[in-house]
């Protein structure tokens, strides 16, 4: 609602390629990116000149740590996107560093763009002509729909209503307090100190357990890291890039091919894997093929998912009873390719061998593209089913949610301090109010209406 | 039809918003015609003989600092005053005042009848007459015409009112006070939406058969402070009000007679207030609770009559005296006057403006408890801004919009015409969003240039006003400047300190003005009020800076205003429910539509893209 505060986003699309964006816009965003910001020469990016490109260190002021060797462009209003004062941070280690610096400015003052709302900016500040309008608001819609939609809430599923859960806590915790303010000649009773402080602990108990939630979904951030292995010349290749639409590994009928870990993002429903094409498993001598093996197994030993590929066409082969052998135990998805030639498998060795150590088997053809769809719906029903039936509890996933709750846990902190210092009620009210607020975005708002509901339903007020 | 004279402004009902209202309307210069049905009851306290108390205190010195009368009157018929909530911070304070009901009336009708282009007619108007949607002036009972460019409509609770005492009941605007039928079918022949409210009243009883003995009394502040900057003393003698409980016995009979409750049997139709329950609902609703407390109130200086606040009922009158007299105190107590309750028409408020002037008819105004409101002060407040709306409109002049930062009134009215209400809104301090910048003590700096600029405040007091805030910045600029050097102080609390200012020392929990003055006194002779004005804003300073910081990112969202003929149903992507609420209070700008309930961020980004786009086709340029 508010267009004057300075809004931060990955401008570009996530899980493409090792360089991204982060962009800031509004009047702040030159100071918040000076504070995670270092030069080599200690330029600052007050004095830079507009449009002009610095290079540096995004470092976390606080750990001092560095985060990623960046180029940085400052272009100041008017003459930007957005009119505003828009800085530019472009990352090169890949998506990690690119969230990491993401949160670092979230952190020092900006907030997290809503969907569109760079180009809503631009359009309000007449950047952009009325004949694009529409699209503006088609962007707004499609973008908001879109981010309701994903997959990811399926993962988070229970989240609001531990949120909300939470809230109507704190609900109740600010009804006592307005109940004793706006009502003093009422016998009511209203909850202890030493009550509200135990509550107020237990609400920021579980804001932390949620947030440590955060840390062990990274892999959805980060990608879940997924490898495509087999014999050589099973089609491992062809299968990433039938997977990515596109040639990104070179693909002959000479086994070994690929002789090293090839890494690429995919998306699937919003799940983001981090999926590597691996060289093919067999005894060689090569020096390099054989340290391209070496790397194959250890991609394995880190993948949180193997795709295991086999090749129908021919009969099992030693090596393949190999790759079932290193799969042993791990998260694996069985794929027999080439579908489309006849088979010369064995049947009886799939069921015997095979059926044991994976959840599914899948029949593709890379090359064709059948089955394709059903891997990806595979790969996405396995890895959210199982890793939420490890979880009980709720997960936090969503950067937006968890900012949220970071937000909600500091301002509960000031509220907590207040209600420890003293404070006249009407300082803890206030201070009560913004931890509602802050779980309220991710929820929706507590209005006056709902503490006065309850107030009304809790206590006996009227004379 | 006989037409009599016309008038400028004519104010229809003589009650708290009335009285505002024409006493506003005249003036700032304008003729004025207050029109009430019985000239005996004008400025009747229909309910508890109190004025103000938490927030609606606030509302009494805001209605004062922009130049209206509440206050004033109040101080003269005060006989009891009390600063609540005193053990909490100063945002949070407010007077009440027990008031002589009579002395009200009589001193309101006073300064009515004094009233310079004012004039007082009792006549039952029953009928507002509009023009192409343009108001032209009203009609009575009588066929008399008067003509009229703009009509305030404050009519209270009389608008079809119904009132229940057990499961009898008869029409009447008040107790022994005739309803408006007319007026209420005029409203929605004119194309106002209306709906039913409920309200109550406890018995009344006769000191004489009153045990105070068995009570505990309750005194009020000595000496007792005024409600209006231009009091100097008060000068009434002061009464106490009288504690009594409540007990088992009173709850058995209630409960044994719930079959001849209006309220329970389901003969009253309309929305009660849940803030002021019934007792009957209390004990229903409350059931644990053993006891619950009976304020016994006087009614005035020179009458026995005593208002038992607390046990508000609509039971049959032989119940009412059987359960008066289970409480201790009240054995042998005679009801002069039943508990009743009261049904009646009120407007949906989301079909006003923030002037208060109707959205379908030009000229029309409305205020107090027609809009759905409870309470004297509610009433008074919107009276007077809807006399303010009226003059300024007939100026030519933009309305009067106080901000929800700027006054608990802005926060009323913006409440009703953006949330509406389906039981009597009242107001709290708790529906502020900037509390602690709407204070008690402050509402003369918040509101008296605003006052004096429409031209209602007295000459004098904005004079003494400036005064004031001239001292008050002086001592501030003071304390930031002194400072005071600590070293190898001897005081325990100072070691740690080493060189502090005055405001820096003040803020300190422990540290009063008091305490500063004996270290560095001002060398002018500062009021105790100012110097408390001083210490509060030093002492809240951070947060008010907090406060104020979002009112201002507010005020940007209220600049970006929505043409009133926008068309909703041109944006796509609002859901039909958000469409709905919006094609409903069609709000003026878009931090208005931000706080209609249900519309969604997304919705307003939608609107705010649309509305640019609206503005950029009609060649206008964009906000910023």
């Amino acid at each position: 609602m508010f267009t004057d505060d300075t809004i931060a986003a990955i401008s570009t699309p996530v899980g493409e390629g090792g360089i991204g964006i982060v962009r800031l816009s509004g009047k702040d965003s030159i100071e918040i990116v000076e504070k995670i910001f270092s030069s080599p020469k200690n330029k600052t990016l007050k004095d830079l000149k507009s449009h002009r490109v610095i290079y540096g260190h995004i470092k976390n002021p606080s750990t001092i740590k560095e985060v990623d060797e960046v180029l940085v462009t400052v272009m100041r209003s008017p003459y930007s996107y957005t009119k505003e004062n828009v800085v530019e941070i472009n990352c090169h280690g890949g998506m990690i560093p690119l969230r990491k610096t993401l949160e670092l400015v979230l952190k020092e003052g900006a907030r997290l763009a809503e969907p569109g709302e760079f180009t809503k900016r631009a359009f309000i500040n007449g950047r952009i002509d009325l004949s694009q309008a529409e699209a503006v608001l088609d962007l707004i819609r499609s973008k908001t729909d879109e981010s309701r939609r994903i997959a990811i809430e399926q993962l988070q599923g229970g989240l609001s209503e531990k949120i909300t859960a939470l809230r109507d806590r704190l609900t109740e915790l600010c009804a006592h307090v307005e109940a004793y303010i706006d009502f003093p000649e009422d016998e009511i009773e209203t909850a202890s100190k030493e009550e509200m402080s135990e509550t107020m602990k237990d609400i920021d108990r579980e804001l932390q357990a949620l947030l440590k939630t955060y840390d062990e979904a990274r892999f959805f951030r980060e990608g879940l890291l997924t490898a495509i292995v087999g014999r050589p010349n099973v089609g491992k290749s062809s299968l990433l890039n039938a997977l990515l639409k596109k040639d990104r590994a070179i693909v002959t009928e000479v086994p070994g091919t690929t002789r090293d870990v090839i890494e690429e993002y995919l998306n699937i429903n919003g799940l983001p894997l981090r999926i590597m094409d691996t060289a093919g498993i067999r005894a060689v001598q090569d020096i390099v093929e054989k340290e391209g093996v070496r790397r194959s197994l250890q991609s394995i030993e880190n993948a949180d998912l193997v795709i295991a590929i086999f090749d129908s066409s021919e009969p099992f082969k030693d090596e393949d009873f190999e790759v079932i052998e290193k799969i042993k135990g791990k998260n694996a998805i069985i794929v027999i390719n080439k579908c489309d030639l006849p088979s010369a498998f064995d049947e009886d060795i799939i069921t015997s061998c095979i059926m044991n150590h994976a959840s599914c088997i899948l029949n593709i053809s890379a090359t064709r593209g059948d089955g394709l769809e059903e891997l990806k719906d595979r790969i996405f029903d396995l890895c959210l089913k199982d890793w939420r039936e490890e979880r009980e509890g709720v997960v936090i996933t969503n950067l937006r949610h968890k900012t949220a709750i970071e937000n909600a846990k500091a301002s509960l902190n000031k509220a907590m301090s207040a209600l420890i210092d003293n404070q006249p009620l009407e300082i803890l009210a206030l201070e009560l109010r913004d931890p509602l607020d802050r779980l309220g975005e991710i929820v929706g708002a507590v209005t006056t209406e709902d503490i006065l509901n309850r107030i009304f339903n809790d206590f006996c007020i009227g004379k | 039809m006989y037409k009599d004279r016309d008038y400028d402004i004519i104010v229809i009902g003589a009650g708290h918003a009335g009285c505002e209202a024409a006493l506003a309307a005249s003036r700032m210069g304008f003729s004025t015609c207050l029109f009430t049905m019985n000239l005996d009851t004008i400025a009747q306290m229909s309910c508890n003989p109190a004025i103000g108390g938490l927030a609606k205190g606030h509302l009494v010195r805001e209605i004062d600092a922009l130049g209206g009368e509440m206050a004033k009157v109040t101080d003269k018929a005060g006989i009891q005053f009390r600063m609540l909530n005193q053990s909490k911070g100063p945002a949070v304070w407010s007077l009440r005042a027990q008031t002589d009901r009579v002395l009200y009336r009589l001193s309101m009708r006073r300064v009515l009848e004094s009233q310079e282009n004012l004039d007082i007619k009792q006549a039952s108007v029953e009928k507002i007459i509009a023009e192409d949607d343009k108001i032209n002036g009203v009609l009575t009972s009588l066929g008399i015409f008067y003509g009229a460019r703009a009509v305030i409509v404050t009519t209270g609770t009389f608008l079809k009112g119904l009132i229940h005492i057990g499961l009898e009941n008869f029409p009447a605007g008040r107790a022994g006070e005739f309803p408006s039928v007319g007026l209420s079918d005029s409203l929605r022949e004119v194309g106002l939406k209306m709906g039913r409210l409920k309200t109550g009243t406890p018995p009344r009883l006769d000191a004489k058969t009153i045990d105070f003995s068995k009570t505990e009394p309750q005194w009020g502040d000595e000496p007792p402070q005024p409600f209006s900057y231009s009091t100097e003393k008060i000068t009434n003698p002061q009464l106490p009000c009288y504690i009594t409980y409540t007990n088992s016995e009173t709850h058995k009979i209630i409960l044994d007679s719930l079959d001849r409750s209006p309220l329970y049997s389901g003969r009253i139709k309309g929305i009660g207030p849940r803030y002021c329950p019934s007792i009957e609902d209390k004990i229903v609703r409350f059931s644990e609770r053993e006891r619950h407390q009976v304020f016994l109130e006087p009614e005035g200086l020179k009458t026995k009559e005593y208002y038992a606040n607390g046990i508000s009922t609509s039971l049959p009158y032989d119940v009412q005296v059987r359960l008066v007299r289970t409480i201790p105190g009240l054995e042998e107590a005679e009801i002069m006057r039943p508990g009743y309750a009261i049904e009646y028409d009120f407007v949906y408020p989301t079909q006003l403006r923030h002037s208060l002037e109707t959205k379908i008819i030009d000229g029309l105004f409305l205020a107090g408890q027609i809009n759905g409101t409870s309470g004297y002060e509610e009433a008074a407040a919107q009276g007077l801004m809807a006399g303010i709306n009226a003059a300024l409109k007939l100026q030519g002049r933009k309305p009067l919009i106080l901000g929800r930062h700027e006054a608990y009134i802005g926060v009323l009215i913006d409440d009703l015409i953006t949330k509406g209400t389906n039981e009597p809104y009242r107001m709290f301090t708790s529906r502020a969003e900037y509390r602690l910048l709407l204070r008690h003590d402050n509402a003369d700096l918040r509101l008296m240039d605003k006052g004096c600029e429409v031209g209602l405040l007295d000459k004098a007091v904005y004079q003494r006003f400036w005064e004031k805030k001239r001292f008050i910045d002086e001592e501030l600029q003071r304390l930031k400047k002194i400072r005071i050097k600590f070293d190898g102080s001897k005081v325990q609390e100072f070691k740690s300190l080493k060189d502090e200012s005055l405001e820096q020392l003040l803020k300190r929990p422990e540290i009063t003005y008091e305490f500063i003055e004996e270290y560095s006194p001002s060398d002018k002779s500062l009021t105790p009020e100012i110097k408390k004005q001083v210490e509060i804003q030093v002492k809240y300073d951070g947060y008010i800076i907090r406060q104020m910081e979002m009112a201002e990112r507010l005020k940007k969202v209220e600049k970006k205003r929505i043409p009133e003929d926008f068309d909703y149903s041109s944006v796509s992507g609002l859901s039909k429910e958000i469409l709905s609420k919006l094609n409903e209070v069609r709000p003026a700008n878009l931090g208005q539509a931000s706080r209609i309930p249900g519309v969604t961020p997304a919705a307003i980004s939608l609107l705010m893209v649309a509305i640019e786009r609206l503005k950029r086709e009609r060649g206008e340029r964009g906000n910023n």
